[in-house]
């Protein structure tokens, strides 16, 4: 098991990594039985009363494509879709004689990623060759660097709505081991029906870094979150478009269970995974599937799974070619990467074309996700739950800061039509920010007719739902249509209220002799004559006076 | 020396050496001898040259296109295509069997 084996033992040297924390959604795992944890003695056999329930173990291993205009090591194009074998080099197709020219642009996309998540940029890095034989993979090797990447060391800070009502932002962080430059493969598409394969190169080639984490995380929801944090900063930074279902961001999780404070379990390898949701839903399911085998005896296989959607399930995947001896070796057509900390550090009369310099890039570093939300929570004075919310949601932000830019209202009271009743209805029908057919402006408007009294808070619901179905009326429209404005008119509110008080002579009296809870019984007939629409600090007013 | 194989072991079915005959193990083991004469040599303190390029700068390209856009030419060099695609045997093909490697070695010197 020579690949897999040096990754077991990899793990195995990291156990006093591993926290011993135990996981608060318990729910999720059948308890056995609730006795004190023993982490000083000798792991015990896995019986079934054993003390502590199995705890999911969780690694991500991230591919994510470069943003760059060329492949890693040629001059053909990247692009998403194209006619195929369109965008192949004669070094791409692997001809003899070809040897590969390193992109600038993927060095800079690389340390600045490591940047970002606060990484050891390696001043010099190197090159290998990873050999296995598959049709997608002209060379018969792929270049990666398995023995020095470009950056190392690094930790990215996630979080996620949790605890009994998920209503908690729970914080939580995951180490980075490494992050290395390698090339893509192409594609295979598979004929079954007449038994061959067709291969397009289009993507072989093309940059990709490889983001190997820790197993710090324990369930698919973490494992969501942290990888939603991710896709925001490539995005941010502009070096990774972080599209999952087009396959500029892919992840393989790696699974496995254990006994708090025992050796880590036997791990399976879940692939074919196209979106954050999935992510989330395959690893739970593959948790609970190897917590349900050690339970019954069962041995879990160190095997790669693959989530089919439809299931919800894991399921074995074909085979490719059983154990892989990679035979890394060094690529020998390329000397070390060399990147420069600083412009002090530039040996004379290097053109400037050839050297990257680590503090140039630093400087140019965008605002990043987690800056992103401290800046709002500053400048609007929101929580921090609002703002990882605008911030998480593609589009909500802009929204947000545009309402806020046409509104007099204070932000706090602002954010509520932010998250819950635009953001609700946009997630009921399962719709993006962009497609929202209430602008700004229109909600803008809204909140000025809620706040200079012209109707009451419920109303404004009622409008807004209105204008959700209408898809362009105004406020204003929909509140003369369906007269939905608070009636002002003292005169108008007396003569309902001499009504309601002339008909109802005992509860006039009850309000006299001091029952104030009858005034209530009182306003609320008022209410239902006016449906609803009458100011209530009105009504209140002259009834009071009215019985005296 | 002596060597124990597996009887399946990946890289022996990769490589071009026959383990199977006696001829192709002492072949083996005086190639491995002639390399442990690097142990003669005093390495400590001195990094592996793993290519004949270290003394050289890693030239660093621009990002504009210039390659790519001869599919056609491509295609010219594979055997079976369709529509622009390479065709290829179904899934992995696998390492040859032990059998047929016998017959693949049969005319090689070693």
């Amino acid at each position: 098991m020579a690949a897999s084996r040096v990754t077991a033992n990899e793990i195995f040297l990291n156990i006093k990594q591993i926290p011993t924390r135990y996981p608060k959604a318990l729910c999720l795992f059948r308890q056995i039985s609730t006795s004190r944890p023993h982490y000083d003695q000798q792991p015990e056999p896995k019986s079934k009363s054993a003390s502590q329930p199995l705890v999911g173990v969780v690694g991500l291993e991230i591919h994510a494509q470069i943003n760059s205009n060329t492949k890693l090591f040629s001059g053909s194009p990247v692009r998403f879709s194209a006619p195929p074998n369109s965008l192949v080099s004669f070094f791409d197709a692997s001809l003899p004689g070809t040897l590969p020219m390193l992109n600038r642009r993927c060095v800079e996309a690389a340390v600045m990623t490591g940047l970002a998540l606060n990484c050891t940029i390696n001043k010099k890095s190197y090159f290998d060759r990873k050999h296995y034989f598959y049709a997608d993979l002209p060379a018969g090797y792929q270049i990666t660097q398995q023995r020095r990447p470009i950056a190392v060391d690094g930790v990215l800070t996630y979080s996620y709505f949790g605890g009994k009502k998920r209503s908690q932002m729970i914080r939580k962080s995951v180490q980075i081991k490494q992050i290395q430059l390698e090339q893509d493969s192409g594609k295979s598409l598979h004929d079954d029906d007449r038994s061959q394969t067709l291969i397009d190169l289009n993507r072989a080639g093309v940059g990709l870094m490889e983001l190997v984490m820790e197993p710090d995380m324990k369930s698919g929801e973490e494992a969501a979150a942290a990888v939603r944090e991710l896709q925001l900063i490539l995005q941010a930074l502009g070096t990774c478009q972080g599209n999952m279902s087009e396959g500029q961001l892919r992840v393989d999780a790696n699974v496995s269970v254990h006994r708090p404070g025992e050796p880590l379990g036997i791990r399976t390898e879940v692939k074919n995974i196209n979106s954050i949701r999935y992510l989330a839903r395959a690893i739970d399911y593959e948790i609970l599937r190897q917590i349900d085998a050690v339970q019954s005896g069962r041995a879990v296989q160190n095997e790669t799974r693959a989530y089919d959607s439809k299931s919800g399930e894991t399921v074995p995947m074909r085979e490719k070619e059983g154990l892989q001896d990679y035979r890394f070796m060094p690529e020998p057509n390329l000397p070390a990467l060399i990147v420069y900390e600083d412009n002090a550090s530039l040996p004379t009369g290097i053109d400037p074309s050839q050297a990257v310099v680590v503090q140039k890039i630093k400087d140019r570093l965008p605002e990043l996700p987690g800056v992103k939300r401290d800046r709002l929570v500053q400048t609007y004075g929101i929580l921090p739950e609002h703002s990882f919310t605008l911030v998480n949601e593609d589009g909500l932000m802009e929204y947000f800061e545009t309402l806020m830019k046409t509104t007099q209202r204070e932000p706090r009271k602002v954010i509520g039509w932010v998250t819950n009743e635009l953001l609700g209805h946009l997630k009921q029908r399962d719709m993006s920010v962009s497609q929202s057919p209430i602008s700004p402006a229109h909600l803008a408007e809204l909140l000025k007719l809620q706040e200079t009294g012209r109707i009451s808070s419920s109303a404004a619901k009622q409008v807004f739902q209105e204008m959700w179905r209408s898809g362009g009326k105004t406020a204003w429209q929909i509140v003369q249509e369906q007269e939905l404005g608070l009636v002002h008119d003292s005169a108008q509110l007396h003569s309902i209220c001499q009504k309601v008080v002339d008909s109802h002579p005992d509860e006039v009296h009850a309000v006299r002799n001091g029952n104030k809870k009858v005034l209530n019984k009182l306003i609320g007939l008022v209410q239902k004559e006016t449906k609803g629409r009458a100011d209530p600090v009105l009504v209140k007013e002259i009834l009071q006076q009215m019985t005296q | 020396m002596f060597f124990f194989f597996y009887t399946d072991c990946p890289l022996e079915r990769l490589a071009l050496v026959d383990f199977r005959t006696k001829q192709g193990l002492e072949c083996l083991e005086k190639a491995i001898r002639f390399a442990d004469q690097l142990h003669v040599v005093d390495t400590t303190g001195i990094e592996p040259m793993d290519s004949v390029l270290e003394d050289r700068a890693l030239y660093l390209r621009e990002d504009t296109a210039v390659d790519g856009g001869c599919a056609e030419e491509l295609l010219k060099l594979s055997r079976k295509t369709v529509e622009e695609y390479f065709v290829v045997p179904p899934g992995n093909i696998p390492l040859p069997k032990k059998e047929e490697r016998s017959s693949m070695l049969k005319h090689s010197e070693l």
